[in-house]
């Protein structure tokens, strides 16, 4: 509880305080109340990062469950060859650090010695760099859904398993067939995973900042030093030495994704019960 | 058909990339740039890159992945006990407070890790602790959601009854939970390991953060400070050891899970799914 309190009630503590103050170069910390608060608020480069995380969210947060849920559902099938080596297969990439995930992805989506750079050679087609700046969220996307994918399907597949055969059984009986066992037996009982993995995933969207972040040096013109929110707080502390806007840049961010994962949270669960 | 062609081509998904940082890892600087990506070409190079790696700046591959270990050993380690211990008590024993503790827990698991990584610096820089292993290994020892997977994972597969008869019998307090209940939590504990492992040997935010001294590096930060090297005037290129390095810096941990798969798997469903 002592270690708990050190490295997770103190810092939040430490920096609600830091955003209340601003470093001034005469006098060193003053008190400025909630300035720092509306500065986030009108700040473009705050809500282009915010903007561009929630684009990501909506788009690549459901791709990447549905298709860990459509995995899930083929392995929990039983129809599938090689049901055992695929399963381990798909979650490897979780093992992958995201650093050399997006190193992976970044020389191969490269022009240099890259795939797409060999692709366009050998066919004579043209598709665009993924590292251009009108390309370059979808690339991360799909650095991301690689990545999670399979973590993803193992927790639905994990779910599928504990629902009771017999309910299959008696489904089958009353002549059910397989899309309505799907969904009306096995999304309703695989509900409170789904909702955990949905907050996770929204969680780790608007933390964004691995891919982003190695990205930056293969394709320097395509992200901004305020790419995402977590970039853009890592940037101005480190880079801008603007501990007290950065902290604040933060703790926004920080209110932002649990609020919404209470949602969430609070949607799936009554859902949940209606439905019983 | 329609399910073995999904599952085709989802297996190609995740397999090109690994399978192009295999292909990759044999080529050497000049062949990377002038071959087809996805085969072999030139001379294989792989255990002169493997070499070339490892004594490449004096060696600062190997203090690298020392101290990977060493955070991982003593931060995944750490946060693995203190996950045990938690999920214990709070599972097995009842004390004021615990309904508070529960709510704090859960809430604490939809709290990432990043959010808290710029205050933790600020605070740390404070107390002159950045630049230091501690940076690090402190930080790592929490694991609200390793808790809570031990703490229902502890609810399930110990029966209170055993735990009584157990101190009917004499055991103190203390051999009952080592005789008794550990070898119970087995699977568990192996699942929370394996992911505070991962997420440690993986973890790259906080480390980047926190350290400035090359010295102090883990791999994740030490491959991405090579890759960039090529960026900056002056800086040799060397991507085929960039390549090498992501290589061996994945292969401990694909071992990993690949040898203990039985133990995470069952950990996993009993545990963090259950509601």
């Amino acid at each position: 509880m002592l270690v708990f309190t050190v490295v997770f009630l103190a810092p939040i503590a430490y920096s609600i305080y830091l955003s209340l103050f601003r470093n001034q170069l005469v006098g060193g910390n003053a008190f400025v109340g909630f300035d720092n608060y509306v500065r986030a608020f009108q700040d473009t480069q705050f809500w282009s990062g915010l903007g561009r995380v929630s684009l990501f969210l909506v788009v690549q947060v459901p791709i990447m469950l549905g298709l860990a849920l459509l995995i899930a559902l083929a392995l929990d099938s039983g129809r599938l060859y090689g049901k055992k080596f695929f399963r381990i297969t798909v979650f490897l990439p979780y093992a992958v650090p995201a650093v050399v995930a997006a190193l992976m992805w970044g020389f191969m989506y490269g022009s240099r010695f890259g795939l797409i750079g060999n692709f366009n050679d050998a066919l004579g087609t043209a598709i665009p760099e993924p590292l251009a700046p009108e390309w370059i969220l979808l690339a991360i996307g799909n650095i991301v859904t690689w990545e999670f994918m399979g973590y993803n399907m193992l927790i639905f597949y994990s779910a599928l398993r504990v629902v009771p055969t017999s309910l299959y059984e008696a489904a089958a009986l009353d002549g059910a067939g397989t899309w309505r066992v799907i969904s009306a037996i096995k999304i309703p009982a695989i509900r409170g995973s789904l909702v955990v993995a949905t907050i996770f995933s929204i969680i780790g969207s608007f933390q964004l900042f691995n891919e982003p972040s190695i990205l930056q040096s293969l394709a320097p013109n395509s992200i901004t030093t305020y790419f995402t929110p977590n970039l853009y707080a890592y940037n101005l502390s480190f880079s801008g030495q603007q501990y007290n806007y950065s902290a604040t840049v933060a703790i926004i961010m920080g209110v932002i994704t649990m609020v919404i994962a209470y949602v969430i949270q609070i949607r799936g669960m009554r859902r949940g019960e209606a439905g019983k | 058909m329609m399910l073995t062609a999904l599952s085709s081509i989802v297996l190609v998904y995740t397999i090109v990339p690994l399978f192009w940082l295999v292909v990759n890892a044999s080529k050497t600087q000049s062949s990377l740039f002038s071959s087809f990506g996805l085969w072999f070409s030139g001379d294989f190079a792989l255990w002169d890159n493997i070499q070339q790696t490892l004594a490449y700046d004096d060696g600062v591959f190997l203090r690298w992945f020392g101290n990977t270990l060493l955070y991982v050993v003593a931060g995944a380690g750490g946060a693995t006990v203190l996950a045990i211990l938690g999920g214990y008590g709070l599972a097995k024993f009842n004390f004021p407070g615990k309904k508070g503790i529960f709510a704090i827990v859960i809430g604490a698991v939809a709290v990432p890790g990043t959010a808290l990584a710029v205050p933790t610096f600020l605070m740390f820089s404070q107390l002159g602790l950045t630049n230091t292993p501690w940076a690090v290994i402190i930080p790592s020892l929490i694991t609200p959601f390793g808790l809570y997977l031990m703490w229902t994972f502890a609810m399930e597969a110990i029966p209170t009854e055993l735990m009584e008869a157990a101190r009917v019998d004499g055991a103190s307090e203390f051999r009952t939970f080592w005789q008794v209940c550990l070898p119970l939590l087995a699977p568990g504990i192996v699942t929370v390991l394996l992911f505070t492992v991962v997420a440690t040997w993986n973890n790259y935010f906080l480390p980047l953060i926190m350290l400035k001294n090359p010295d102090w590096y883990p791999l994740t930060l030490g491959l991405n400070a090579w890759n960039n090297q090529a960026a900056t005037a002056g800086g040799e290129a060397i991507f085929n050891l960039v390549i090498t390095g992501s290589l061996l810096t994945i292969l401990p941990l694909v071992v990993a899970f690949l040898l203990l798969q039985r133990y995470w798997q069952s950990g996993l469903a009993e545990g963090s799914v259950k509601e």
